[in-house]
């Protein structure tokens, strides 16, 4: 492989340099088959300033396979190569990593030339099977070792002969090296994960096993509080789990680690869809106390919304109200933002985190949900609610999209279908606000996911310098 | 080749190694910021130097030792040019980077500091000048004879020599990639680590082979 003779221009030391940077020309946004019988692919917007074709799907790769269920995804390097460290500083950001979360086949697209966009390798679920024992791959980071990618299954056709894991892939011929944990405790589900290079800690979150996700959320499971509840903090370079906390079992999935950006700052949160006690979403506050030991706060709550059974899909009729469902929640590069995706009330919130440990509301945007249906101010509807969130590196346009997973999209809102793509404009007070001119409606037979912008965002890049 | 002439490239084949942000100062400042103190820059300034200075000497060491083979001499010469420059061609081959250095924990700068110089063969380039120079000091080496007392007196002088190198490069190292990051840090800002950072892989490979290739010629043309 020719590397360049320069870091690639879209790697930056801090985070604060990566906010002064041009902004995002592109974004990437993971399309999903309706169903198993429906292919996957890419889809490429359009986001320069005054291009004739703004905000709209440029290019589309699709998969020749069906059945593989994209869900999250990452790129094959990012700022963290800046890092002497890490002796990669001439690595192109170029590849996406995408896998497929039901299938367990990984598509590695390069993305060099947006437009032409195209598949470059695919990994066939057989190698991940038997270099890993894991399956059902899904969130990526590169990282010192390479890139690392989280798994939600073990070995076996239900994915639980074993626990799942990480493993780490070479980040210049994309082949799967083998497992990350050494040492890895009482973990024994997985979801996802995010780390501090330089302060070397990487924290770990848990969903659920497939059989718990794949066919549909399991009631009986989720009122007997079996999904996950504890997030793990591991020694990264060391590989191994120094200390597991359990948020208390009515924290049912605890899904997404965003740690501060600024690797001088030893905190993040995670995001958990339930508490079964209440059917209110919460955020922890995770941080390092001066004694080096982990702590946990929650600090931020989110109250469901009463409703007529009439009106709710079978399995929230018999609590007559709608959960928040926290499923997505992203930081803002200055630590300043966080913004919290409640898919089941339909509604995107902004807190001011300035303070974790004392999270403001700042703002709030209605749209779609469980039985209000929000228009867009287009006065369009909007499928389901708003979901992966993504930010752009400046902090003033926030992108997101509407499906959660094929199965529970179709639970929680039967008789809805599509996938869509909004962005909100972010004032410089920090309030926030649809674009009415920015509505992206989806091929037919896909959903919308996760979204990557391109030169990086907020929940891909690892600065390895503090923000000064 | 003049003896001062190799000193000379002693101390400019270290500031080529301290200006490279790979052989570590963009981490003096990083260790400078995260602290928000300036003495973390020279503590951390002072790892990178020892782990470099251990490479260097884990190196040359052996090389002062085998003055018993003096006979041999000319053979050592070639050889070490031919290590050199199998090097220089492994590195030019492979621009893999070694796996081991990412399980390194960012705090130990010295341990990475030497690991990293020892996997780019940096301690290797030093040899072909160290052995021109250990020539230079001793143009009578048959005056001396093959006594006891004569072994001993030229292994002690080629250890101190091999230390002398090593020390000189090593200062060399850490004062280019001082001055640098000192300015990072008070005047040019972070942005410069990614502005000034050259892809010198394959410079760097094609160094070893010039160096070795000097070895292996200075020792066929009775230089000493």
């Amino acid at each position: 492989m020719n590397k360049p003779m320069k870091p690639d221009p879209t790697f930056h030391a801090s985070a604060k340099l990566a906010m002064e940077a041009p902004p995002e020309n592109f974004a990437f946004t993971v399309m999903l088959g309706k169903d198993q019988d429906q292919h996957d692919g890419i889809a490429v917007i359009d986001l320069r300033a005054g291009s004739d074709t703004y905000g709209e799907i440029v290019h589309t790769v699709m998969t020749e396979t069906t059945g593989d269920e994209f869900h999250h995804f990452g790129w094959n390097a990012c700022s963290s190569s800046l890092s002497p460290l890490s002796g990669h500083a001439f690595l192109e950001r170029r590849y996406l990593i995408v896998p497929g979360i039901r299938s367990s086949r990984i598509f590695i697209f390069d993305v060099k030339d947006p437009l032409k966009a195209h598949i470059h390798k695919i990994i066939e679920p057989e190698e991940l099977f038997e270099k890993t024992g894991y399956s059902r791959p899904h969130t990526i980071h590169c990282g010192p070792e390479g890139i690392y990618v989280s798994t939600l299954g073990g070995g076996g056709p239900e994915g639980t002969d074993g626990p799942p894991g990480i493993f780490i892939m070479d980040c210049e011929t994309f082949e799967i090296i083998g497992q990350y944990e050494m040492d890895r405790g009482a973990q024994d589900k997985h979801y996802d994960f995010w780390w501090n290079l330089p302060q070397d800690y990487m924290v770990s979150s848990e969903w659920g096993l497939p059989p718990q996700y794949e066919n549909g959320v399991v009631a009986e499971d989720l009122l007997s509080n079996k999904y996950g509840h504890s997030i793990h903090f591991w020694d990264l370079r060391a590989r191994k789990n120094i200390q597991t906390m359990d948020f208390g079992e009515n924290y049912q999935m605890a899904l997404e680690i965003r740690p501060a950006h600024d690797p001088t700052k030893s905190y993040g949160f995670c995001g958990v869809v339930v508490d079964t006690t209440n059917l209110q979403g919460a955020i922890f506050t995770w941080w390092r106390d001066d004694d080096g030991v982990w702590q946990s706060k929650k600090t931020i709550t989110i109250d469901p919304r009463p409703e007529d059974p009439d009106n709710l899909p079978d399995l929230l009729k018999g609590f007559g109200a709608v959960p928040p469902l926290v499923t997505d929640i992203d930081l803002s590069l200055d630590d300043k933002y966080l913004y919290v995706a409640c898919w089941g009330l339909g509604e995107m919130h902004q807190y001011d985190v300035s303070d974790p440990m004392n999270p403001v509301l700042n703002g709030k945007v209605e749209l779609g949900g469980i039985a209000t249906e929000h228009k867009h101010p287009n006065g369009k509807d909007f499928i389901y609610g708003p979901q992966m969130v993504e930010i752009s590196r400046d902090g003033k346009r926030v992108y997101w999209t509407n499906s959660l997973y094929s199965t529970w999209d179709n639970q929680f809102y039967p008789h809805q279908e599509g996938g869509q793509m909004v962005m909100a404009n972010v004032a410089d007070d920090g309030s926030f606000a649809l674009d009415p001119d920015f509505y992206i409606d989806f091929p037919e037979n896909t959903r919308a996911h996760q979204i990557r912008l391109e030169g990086g965002d907020c929940s891909t890049d690892s600065f390895c310098y503090p923000s000064v | 080749m003049t003896l001062t002439a190799l000193w000379w490239a002693v101390v400019l084949s270290g500031v080529y190694h301290g200006v490279n942000p790979g052989m570590g100062w963009p981490l003096a400042v990083s260790a400078a910021l995260f602290e928000r103190k300036k003495s973390a820059m020279i503590k951390a300034l002072a790892m990178l130097a020892t782990g470099h200075f251990l490479a260097m000497i884990v190196i040359l060491l052996p090389f002062s030792m085998m003055v018993f083979l003096i006979d041999n001499e000319r053979e050592i010469r070639i050889c070490a040019g031919v290590l050199v420059i199998a090097m220089g061609l492994y590195l030019l081959i492979n621009r893999r980077h070694p796996k081991i250095l990412a399980r390194v924990h960012p705090a130990k700068l010295g341990l990475w500091s030497f690991l990293a110089a020892t996997a780019h063969g940096a301690g290797l380039m030093l040899v072909p000048i160290y052995l021109g120079i250990c020539g230079l000091l001793r143009p009578g080496e048959s005056v001396l004879g093959t006594g006891q007392a004569a072994a001993q007196e030229l292994m002690t002088n080629n250890v101190m020599t091999a230390f002398l190198v090593a020390a000189t490069h090593t200062f060399a190292m850490t004062f280019a990639g001082a001055v640098i990051a000192v300015f990072v840090y008070a005047w040019f800002g972070l942005k410069f680590i990614s502005k000034s950072w050259f892809n010198l892989d394959l410079v760097w490979a094609l160094s070893l082979i010039l160096v070795g290739a000097f070895g292996i010629f200075s020792a066929l043309a009775g230089h000493h």
